[in-house]
């Protein structure tokens, strides 16, 4: 059973490595390898977390070196649980990217570049997940950096390199001071493995492990996106190719909240940063939702309830009490799963209409009934409606802040449903103007689908027009759109349409919008970056893959009762810190 | 352990100048930073983490007498994860060559945006803030003008019944008259009397209809003058308005131009 335990990060490597080998060939070989890696990632994740949840932590060490000195990888409740969740999210992104990629004659660059940044990412979430020594969580954390890094500027537009300049700097200086801290770390207990840090900073002086807290903390908090450090999330998550922010936003945050309960309940349990957690947290919490609710851009508005949402979790770790801690564990395991499929369907009403922004969208509820449900469902799961698992959640911290009962924990409780509410308000607004309301006349509305099911040949005509990335290739591909644009308007181009938005004016006004606002809007980006056509079509695994997440997060629901009790027993196990530590440096310590 | 002071004070000043780097808009001199950064913390990490001593390699020198071999591992690991991010920065930045001539990093124009659409909020609040404050004007106009309508109502019945009140007065000096001298005058005196009398009458009614014409006269210069006055003032009005909505309009288009700059690189500056 141990010996499974190197599988979800060695695994991803390895066939990140043969498809870095193969290259843009083989197509269907390649998606096989992509996707039958994740599944039995998958597979073991959930092997794992039975066998966690049933024998206590399992512990590895890499290279066969003894437990303080070597690497050792650790998979406890707590690790297992997420690595289950992350692994799950993860293929189903996986499928959509594919399913995507595929529709958009996308082929080489996301078979060559995407898929090997994306298994190696998710090869670092794993490690980070897993491992039970700080400088590997560095080396993790890298790991899922590199990642990011290309997944994020894929395709190297401008935006994406501007977003990528700030997302890689942050980065960058985060990674510096969390080296700062293992330095510390080591100068002043001489071992890196937590396990046995857990022993040896107890005897420090109050203020070198004070130090080594707050620095330590300051580095989680950046990759968490609390908020003094959460500026850089919404300036750069949203530009990303669908499926990658999607995945960013379910996973990178979370290892980031996952390294901060590492730390504030094994390395240093009650310490007294609790109560500045605290105020983060509230403050995390609050401007994050103000500022989703002045967004009008639907990927923008999550990337801010993203932000605003970790700051529960934080809530959850301060409290330091199991069923802060329990709660803290459910609400990320619902985080990670609806924030991710509110980002798939996000990268679907962008290929839909050519937009995620509300002043241009509206009346998807009668375009795209499907896509509207499958946004619905999360949204509200998101806001808190009960008895989905995002209400379940928000009851077992508010729960675990009663029972605290101090002044800062009840301002907390309150914090926390009023950022539940303002939630609500964000997705409502959203939904009302998305997809409820009439769409303007000059809204990419349902005439303004350019590529339906009789004109596969125009996204391959902007496939061939795109070799060259100058000014005058959108220009022309254009052009040559916009003489197939009248016929195609009458055909599939109309369910539910209002006889297109031009209809007195003749072609020449059916045009503008046309042409201009959804066969190449700006913005509309697909995986590689470039302008997509629009379309009327989703593929079915893009569906197939949403759904399944959005089934997922309804399903916390069914299995409320197991899984709270799980979470229950996790926080306790954490709070324990004994079986971590005695599975890894033997029963004997 | 004492502490040597020369390497960690050169890891400072490599910490500090990579960090005052890394404040740059150049990707250029924020990589130098990174690298600058990267050097000072193995630097430290090297120095905080044992005494020197003999290269950790077994058979060469005595186990007791050699340096820690760990931090070196970890050094050398970030030292290749320094190196990587640094090729990606590089190539970052030749990308960013490419499609804008520069290596700055751009403003967020999503940002721009929304702070855009809080200032014309801001200009709309105002122009109808001066709306209302017109709109108040002119009935404030209106009101007066009504109050003045009255006055000069008032004013007229006064004058009528005044005259009124005088010819009643004249009627009966005029009969009391008649019965003092009656009898005593000849019947041509009295004919002359009220031939006299009729002249005078006729005389005031003349004088009461000149003073009625002026009054009408008067009142109708007022009215014009009234009338010019509201029409100047609503002149003034569209004139200010016009002028709100041309500085509104300027406004916005100022704001476009900045948005445009800021998507155009070449003229990219600090806002």
């Amino acid at each position: 059973m141990e010996s499974l335990v190197p599988v979800p990060v060695v695994l991803p490597l390895l066939a990140a490595a043969l498809k870095l080998a193969i290259g843009g060939r083989l197509r269907r070989t390649q998606a096989f390898i992509s996707v039958g890696t994740l599944a039995v990632v998958l597979a073991v994740s959930l092997v794992l977390l039975v066998a966690a949840d049933r024998q206590g932590p399992l512990v590895t060490n890499a290279g066969g070196w003894p437990a303080p000195f070597g690497i050792s990888l650790v998979a406890d409740r707590l690790a297992t649980v997420m690595l289950t969740v992350s692994s799950a999210v993860t293929l189903c992104v996986m499928v959509f990217s594919q399913a995507q990629a595929y529709a958009d004659q996308e082929q080489a660059a996301p078979l060559a570049i995407f898929h090997p940044a994306y298994l190696i990412m998710s090869a670092g979430v794993s490690d980070a997940f897993l491992t039970g020594d700080l400088f590997n969580l560095f080396v993790a954390f890298e790991m899922l950096l590199s990642g990011s890094y290309v997944l994020l500027t894929f395709g190297g537009t401008e935006s994406r390199v501007r977003a990528g300049a700030t997302y890689a700097v942050v980065a960058l200086v985060s990674s510096m001071l969390f080296l700062v801290a293992i330095a510390v770390t080591y100068g002043a207990t001489g071992t890196v493995s937590m396990a046995q840090l857990a022993e040896r900073f107890t005897p420090l002086p109050g203020s070198v492990r004070l130090l080594v807290e707050l620095t330590l903390l300051l580095v989680f908090v950046v990759k968490a996106a609390v908020f003094p450090m959460s500026g850089w999330l919404p300036d750069s998550y949203p530009t990303a190719p669908a499926p990658a922010t999607a995945l960013f936003a379910g996973l990178l945050t979370k290892v980031g909240v996952y390294s901060i309960i590492r730390l504030e309940a094994l390395l240093f349990p009650g310490g007294p940063v609790g109560g500045l957690l605290m105020w983060a947290a509230l403050a995390t919490m609050l401007l994050g939702v103000l500022g989703a609710a002045a967004q009008t851009d639907i990927k923008r508005m999550l990337s801010f309830t993203l932000v605003s949402h970790i700051g529960y979790m934080v809530f959850g770790v301060a409290l330091f009490s199991v069923g802060g801690m329990a709660g803290a564990v459910l609400y990320a395991v619902h985080h990670i799963t609806v924030q991710t499929s509110l980002f798939l369907v996000a990268g679907m009403i962008e290929r839909r209409t050519g937009t995620t922004s509300v002043d241009r969208l509206g009346g998807l509820l009668g375009l795209a009934p499907l896509i509207s449900v499958l946004f619905f469902v999360p949204a509200m799961n998101l806001a808190g409606i009960p008895p989905m698992s995002g209400f379940l959640g928000k009851l077992a911290l508010v729960r675990a802040g009663v029972a605290d009962g101090s002044p800062v924990a009840l301002t907390l409780v309150a914090g926390g449903l009023v950022t539940s509410l303002l939630t609500l308000y964000a997705v409502a607004m959203t939904w009302n103007r998305a997809f409820w309301r009439t769409p303007p006349p000059d809204v990419a509305g349902a005439g303004t689908v350019l590529e339906g099911e009789e004109t596969p040949e125009d996204a391959e005509g902007s496939g061939g027009a795109e070799g060259s990335e100058d000014a005058e290739s959108p220009e022309g591909a254009g052009g040559s759109e916009g003489a197939g644009d009248p016929g195609e308007r009458g055909g599939p181009g109309g369910p539910g349409g209002p006889g297109g938005p031009g209809g007195p004016d003749g072609p020449g006004e059916a045009r503008g919008p046309g042409a201009a606002g959804a066969g190449r809007a700006r913005g509309t980006e697909g995986i590689t970056g470039r302008e997509i056509v629009t379309s009327v079509r989703m593929p079915p695994p893009m569906i197939g893959a949403t759904a399944a997440l959005v089934a997922l997060g309804l399903s916390y629901t069914v299995l409320a009762g197991p899984l709270s009790a799980f979470t229950v027993r996790t926080a306790a196990e954490l709070l324990a810190r004994r079986p971590y530590i005695s599975a890894v440096l033997g029963s004997g310590r | 352990m004492s502490v040597p002071l020369l390497p960690i004070a050169a890891s400072a000043t490599l910490v500090a100048a990579g960090a005052s780097l890394l404040l740059e808009r150049s990707l250029v001199r924020l990589l130098a930073g990174v690298i600058l950064l990267g050097n000072g913390v193995n630097l430290l990490i090297v120095t905080v983490s044992g005494p020197p001593g003999d290269p950790p390699i077994l058979g060469r020198s005595a186990p007791g007498r050699m340096a820690d071999p760990l931090p070196q591992a970890m050094v050398l690991t970030s030292i290749v994860i320094t190196m990587g991010v640094t090729a990606f920065l590089l190539s970052m930045v030749h990308r960013s060559w490419q499609l804008t001539g520069g290596d700055e990093v751009q403003d967020d124009t999503e940002d721009r945006r929304v702070r855009l659409r809080s200032q014309r909020g801001e200009i709309a609040e105002a122009v109808r803030e001066r709306r209302r404050a017109y709109r108040g004007l002119v009935a404030g106009q209106r009101a007066e003008l009504v109050r003045l309508n009255a006055a000069r109502h008032e004013r007229e019945r006064r004058a009528a019944r005044e005259m009124r009140r005088r010819i009643d007065e004249t009627g009966a000096e005029l009969d009391r008259w008649v019965r003092e001298h009656g009898e005593a005058l000849p019947p041509e005196r009295v004919a002359e009397r009220r031939a006299e009398a009729r002249r005078a009458e006729e005389e005031s009614r003349r004088e009461r209809h000149e003073r009625v014409r002026r009054i009408r006269e008067d009142f109708a210069r007022r009215e014009r003058e009234l009338a010019e006055h509201e029409r100047e003032v609503r002149e003034r009005l569209k004139v200010r308005r016009r002028e709100a909505r041309k500085q509104m309009r300027a406004a916005i288009r100022a704001d476009r131009a900045r948005q445009a700059r800021a998507e155009d690189p070449d003229l990219e500056g600090d806002d």
